[in-house]
């Protein structure tokens, strides 16, 4: 029996299951001020102490911060005179009152700011279940364990005793999850997203394999055996191979890291990243209330080409809308934001906002030692296209591209790409479009997986119209920082391949081991797949085989 | 009550460890510290949701306040001097 979730820390491990379920309180629960107060510091404490038990130093910051919002004397004034009045029946919304002005004011301010409203919720659930009785999901793990969850929260990982943890799995959460964060930085394997491990009894033993996603019950000792043989090959090739992107043949595939911030780009230099095929611009966006300044937008690109002096450097322009809407920009409702008004299209809206991006862009760039490439997001038609090349060039910078990443731009490749100097397939939200279904969802995850023959075809249709007319295409979504799949997207004819930093020395390693005609011929086989486990299956034994 | 405004160095703002560090700052000092955008309401700096709910960013000006008593200038100075220093780096 297998399980499929989203691997998020490699590794190859065997273990007893034990599962963290968690518990809620149902009916009502009667408390004084005295009462909530006292609860209110045990929480705290609680936080404390795991703060101070964890030798992880995000996971120490965020549990200082929820005690101290435990401890928050602005809250405890709230609720002293809420509670002036002795009993009350259920305390309940009283407290979701007094935390609730709070959590409203941080979400209006979204961004870095909305997050911790997460934290305040942990918060809420923690002193209700104190205050009804229920001790909080803590496992005492007294040997080494599988930890499987619905979702583990920064608190719950930290009550856990993590030098006993083999590996974690979730049933739900996606690859930023807390979770996946936790544990890459303890290097244990784990799996988000990963339906059914729920049911799974207690002291069960699974093997699981962090790269792959699997869960497995049941594993022979020679899968064991492989798997964990793999595992640590492909381990020691990511550090043997250094410098740029080449394949055993010699044939050169550039490999870029991903960035929003400086410190990503720093971390892009940081293992050999030829440049950055993809920076986000949203996050200064997100961050700010009100439109950031062209001053403050050259601040920014200028000190990303600093960091990246001589190398290149492809900024995408204002994502935003969908599933990151900025709200003074995507100010209306919109009933499918994925198809609505987002990317590119915001010049229908919200013109004047792109114009200054773009004259920031220029301002930051100019003079400097930098191969600037700029790139629109939502590109559909050939006028588009050109529109944006117009207004990069007008302001000097000589090298605009699109994303390549709806079925419209796939389909029209030669035209769209016509009008610009490059592609850049953004896989995931082509996989969204081509297979029309919400990548956010979980319960379509297993349709929002680039292996899926009908977006390869997308994708090889886009690249062919791309090498006719000799406009270079690269690939900047997730799929580029899967091993197998990078190979299949450059025997596709994919010269470029952006990921997160984190992922470029196992996609270097693994690149350096197939020639050009494996990747063709893997690419071949994975477009004539039925489905896309045969895809990926089929490509995988190909480029195993050498 | 002495008071001062003065421009947050920290690249995330009031967020985060910069944050953390004035609320604890604040709660330590024994008199109250008020701290808000100049003109607007102030709100109790020992507070880390009241903060945080200011949205304060980078750069942006804030009005730190001390009730009056005895080492108000003091406590004052090293508060400005919290929010004046870059704690991300």
């Amino acid at each position: 029996m297998t399980y499929k979730g989203i691997g998020v820390s490699p590794g190859v491990v065997v273990g007893p299951v034990r599962r963290i379920i968690a518990q809620e309180v149902s009916g009502p629960v009667p408390a004084d001020i005295s009462q909530v107060l006292s609860a209110l510091t045990s929480v705290a404490i609680d936080l404390e102490t795991s703060a101070e038990n964890i030798e992880l130093e995000v996971a120490k910051e965020v549990l200082g911060a929820q005690a101290m919002m435990a401890r928050d004397p602005s809250v405890i004034e709230v609720l002293e005179l809420a509670l002036s009045e002795g009993v009350v029946f259920d305390v309940r919304p009283i407290i979701e009152d007094a935390f609730g002005g709070f959590k409203e004011q941080l979400l209006a301010l979204g961004g870095y700011f909305a997050e911790r409203v997460s934290d305040i919720d942990e918060i809420q659930t923690r002193l209700i279940n104190k205050l009804a009785g229920i001790e909080s999901a803590g496992l005492n793990l007294t040997e080494p364990t599988i930890v499987v969850a619905e979702d583990l929260t920064p608190a719950d990982t930290a009550a856990l005793n993590l030098k006993f943890a083999l590996a974690l799995v979730c049933s739900h959460g996606g690859a930023t999850s807390h979770t996946a964060i936790v544990a890459r930085g303890l290097g244990i394997p784990a799996i988000v997203g990963c339906a059914g491990v729920m049911d799974l009894s207690d002291g069960t033993s699974i093997l699981v394999d962090g790269r792959a996603g699997e869960v497995i019950v049941g594993a022979s000792d020679s899968d064991i055996g492989a798997r964990t043989e793999k595992e640590s090959q492909l381990r020691a090739r990511a550090e043997a191979v250094s410098g740029p992107g080449r394949l055993s043949d010699g044939a050169a595939v550039q490999l870029l890291g991903n960035a929003g911030t400086v410190e990503d780009a720093r971390a892009a230099i940081k293992v050999g990243a030829e440049g950055i095929g993809l920076f986000r611009t949203e996050l200064l966006f997100l961050d700010s209330q009100v439109e950031p300044s062209v001053d403050e937008q050259v601040k920014l690109y200028s000190e990303v080409f600093e960091v990246m002096a001589g190398k290149k450097v492809v900024i995408r322009t204002l994502d935003a809308g969908s599933d990151k809407p900025v709200p003074y920009i995507n100010s209306i409702h919109e009933e499918n934001p994925a198809l609505g008004v987002r990317g590119w299209r915001l010049t229908r809206t919200s013109d004047g906002v792109l114009n200054r991006q773009l004259e920031a862009l220029a301002k930051a760039s100019a003079g400097k030692d930098i191969q600037l490439w700029v790139m629109a997001p939502m590109i559909n038609t050939p006028d588009e296209a050109k529109d944006f090349a117009d207004r990069v060039k007008a302001l000097g910078m000589k090298v605009p591209g699109v994303m390549i990443e709806t079925p419209a731009a796939a389909l029209h490749a030669d035209h769209v790409l016509a009008e610009v100097e490059f592609g850049s397939f953004g896989t995931n939200d082509l996989t969204q479009y081509v297979m029309a279904s919400d990548r956010m969802d979980s319960r379509l995850s297993d349709m929002t997986t680039a292996w899926h023959p009908s977006v390869l075809r997308a994708i090889s249709l886009a690249a062919q119209s791309a090498a006719k007319i000799g406009k270079p295409v690269g690939v900047c979504g997730e799929a580029a920082a899967n091993s197998y799949l990078a190979a299949v997207l450059v025997g596709l004819g994919v010269s470029s391949l952006s990921m997160a930093p984190s992922a470029l020395p196992e996609v270097r390693g693994f690149l350096s081991t197939v020639t050009l005609d494996e990747c063709k011929a893997a690419a071949a086989e994975a477009l004539n797949s039925r489905s896309a486990s045969d895809a990926e299956s089929s490509a995988r034994k190909i480029l195993e085989s050498n | 009550m002495p008071s001062q405004i003065v421009a947050v160095a920290s690249k995330v703002g009031l967020h985060a460890r910069p944050a953390s560090i004035l609320v604890k700052a604040a709660a330590a000092a024994g008199l109250a510290v008020t701290i808000g955008r100049p003109g607007d309401k102030a709100v109790n700096a020992a507070s880390l949701l009241s903060v945080l709910a200011l949205g304060v960013k980078n750069g942006d000006s804030i009005e730190v306040t001390v009730a009056d008593g005895d080492n108000a200038d003091a406590v004052l100075a090293s508060i400005v001097e919290i929010i004046a220093t870059d704690h991300d780096e």
